[in-house]
């Protein structure tokens, strides 16, 4: 559990974060929103003190921060970065085996993490234990990064935009992975990006950031529904409302009884795109299968409206 | 950094220079052309061997002394304990450099003494700010999200100069040592004048005695050390540069 408490920086005179206060429970990931100088990376590095605040404090499961050496403190933090700063003179089995390397373990312990956590990232260990990061695609890299955010298994991680060089397939399939680890290893995730729909896509709650202030804390449904600033309404994009709400739930969810005609979707799948695909294929109704292709219901294009639609 | 050399002919010019070196008369020859009536075409004074030996050798320790100072130097005023002797340290190697090596032995050699020593200390001052500026090039110009992610993963100051910092400099670094061997090598033979072991002493006395043979043969060496010390280190070079890069293949 992460505790932010009224956090403060300021720099020069300039208040870049201003009166900061969340809370993020266990195995649960905040996602950071707010465009470039709203002060969202500079509180995502206050938590790990790569940047010391200037009022306010941080509790990692109730202990303050700056209760322990920074180092120390990062050690046990699980830190990925955008350009994924991988070290370009190590290899990847390195990179991955850093922090396990400084906390001490035994060689073979390392190693076998190592292999395991590639396998998890679906990067061959046999392959890719012994490249460079420079020969790695974007994707990769991004991959190897997070893997060696997460090798001696931290409680938190905190991610600084860690999708934006990455192209929206491969930023897709990166999230997902991300969603599945997360559920996996129970770890609280901290993630900052200005890309809203990132943020529903992920987050268990939304942290909305402007000019250093916390603008709203809340889970997805509730920014979209009710949205406490003007500010807020405009980084959703009110055209995009429905559509948003429509993406935060599954076709499995509402599925019911009935008898559909055409190609079943995916018990996976949002309602955003079941909405697109009775639009495309010109059908009131949609048979839902489960994975292994039994039709376990229905959805009707009136079922997919009235999700759209602006809660009580 | 370009090859200047394929690997066929460095070596043939490195088993050229052995040769000459251990048995030079084999060389009278191709050298006679150039003496006058009566003159010797091979120095023979001191073996050309043992003066090359000795050039490089007065070299080596210099550059050691001068690379340790220097990458020393810079690595603390990189450290934020030490940022504000930057200026100064600079202003310090700058010094060391304007001074005309002929100078610094005018004015060793008084202190010290006819010999080695005076000469050691030109080339190590000689040496320093290649070595410097290009360190501090290195440590200060590293890529900032591989800085981020030192810190990040929870390294201290110095694991993350260890792992990280220096081994990235290395090949900036490496190319500052290059520099300053290269002109360590052709600035020792002055050490000659002041009584140092070096090949100068095959240069100055073939001037004193009008011998264009024992001139063209101690330049000749010199330049060979020199060439094939930079074109060595210039491979260590590219071949750190390329394995990072991936490739394996090194020339």
């Amino acid at each position: 559990m992460i505790e932010i408490d009224d956090l403060t920086k300021v720099y020069d005179g300039t208040t870049v974060v201003d009166n900061v206060s969340l809370k993020v429970d266990e195995g649960e990931i905040a996602v950071i929103v707010g465009t470039s100088g709203s002060g969202k990376t500079t509180l995502l590095r206050m938590i790990n003190r790569l940047i010391e605040p200037t009022a306010g404090r941080v509790r990692l499961n109730g202990l303050d921060t700056r209760d322990t050496p920074p180092y120390e403190l990062r050690r046990r933090i699980g830190y990925a970065i955008q350009a994924n700063g991988l070290f370009p003179h190590r290899t990847v089995a390195q990179n991955i085996g850093t922090v396990p390397q400084l906390l001490g373990w035994q060689r073979s312990k390392i190693d076998s993490r190592v292999d395991e956590l590639l396998s998890l990232f679906q990067l061959e260990p046999g392959q890719f234990r012994n490249r460079m990061p420079a020969e790695l695609s974007g994707g990769q890299q991004q991959r190897v990064g997070v893997a060696r955010a997460l090798a001696a298994a931290p409680k938190v991680l905190l991610m600084d935009e860690p999708y934006g060089a990455l192209d929206p397939i491969i930023r897709a399939k990166a999230q997902d992975d991300l969603l599945t680890i997360q559920k996996q290893f129970k770890t609280t995730v901290v993630l900052v990006t200005h890309d809203m729909e990132e943020a529903i896509r992920l987050g268990d709650r939304i942290a909305v950031m402007d000019q250093g202030k916390l603008l709203q804390y809340a889970t997805p449904e509730e920014i979209i529904a009710h949205p406490a600033t003007p500010f807020v309404d405009e980084l959703i994009g009110t055209g995009e409302r429905p559509f948003r709400l429509l993406s935060l739930s599954t076709v499995g969810e509402i599925a019911h009884q009935g008898e559909a005609e055409g190609e079943p979707v995916a018990a996976a799948m949002s309602l955003r795109d079941a909405y697109a695909e009775c639009l495309w294929s010109r059908r009131q109704t949609l048979p839902v299968a489960d994975p292994s292709g039994t039709i376990i219901g229905m959805v009707t294009l009136r079922d997919l409206e009235q999700r759209a639609a602006r809660p009580a | 950094m370009k090859h200047i050399l394929g690997p066929g002919i460095r070596l043939a010019v490195l088993a050229l220079l052995v040769a000459f070196l251990v048995t030079p008369e084999s060389f009278a020859g191709w050298l006679a052309p150039l003496t006058k009536p009566g003159q010797p075409a091979i120095y023979m004074q001191n073996s050309l061997l043992d003066l090359a030996v000795s050039h490089i050798e007065i070299v080596l320790a210099a550059t050691i002394a001068s690379t340790i100072v220097a990458v020393g130097l810079a690595i603390l005023v990189t450290r934020p304990s030490g940022r504000e002797f930057l200026p100064l340290s600079r202003s310090l190697a700058n010094i060391g450099q304007t001074f005309p090596p002929v100078a610094v032995l005018a004015i060793a050699v008084p202190l010290l003494g006819f010999g080695t020593q005076p000469t050691l200390i030109a080339l190590f001052l000689y040496g320093l700010l290649p070595i410097f500026e290009n360190a501090l090039t290195g440590l200060t110009t590293l890529p900032p999200d591989v800085t981020d992610a030192a810190l990040g993963v929870g390294m201290t100051g110095r694991q993350r100069l260890v792992q990280v910092e220096l081994p990235l400099a290395l090949p900036v670094i490496l190319a500052g040592i290059r520099l300053s061997v290269v002109v360590s090598v052709a600035t020792a033979t002055i050490g000659s004048t002041v009584a140092a072991h070096t090949l100068g002493e095959v240069i100055i006395a073939g001037l004193t005695t009008d011998n264009t043979a024992w001139v063209l043969q101690g330049g000749l060496i010199v330049a060979v050390v020199a060439v094939l010390i930079y074109d060595g280190l210039s491979a260590i070079e590219r071949a750190i540069t390329a394995r990072r890069s991936g490739r394996t293949q090194t020339t």
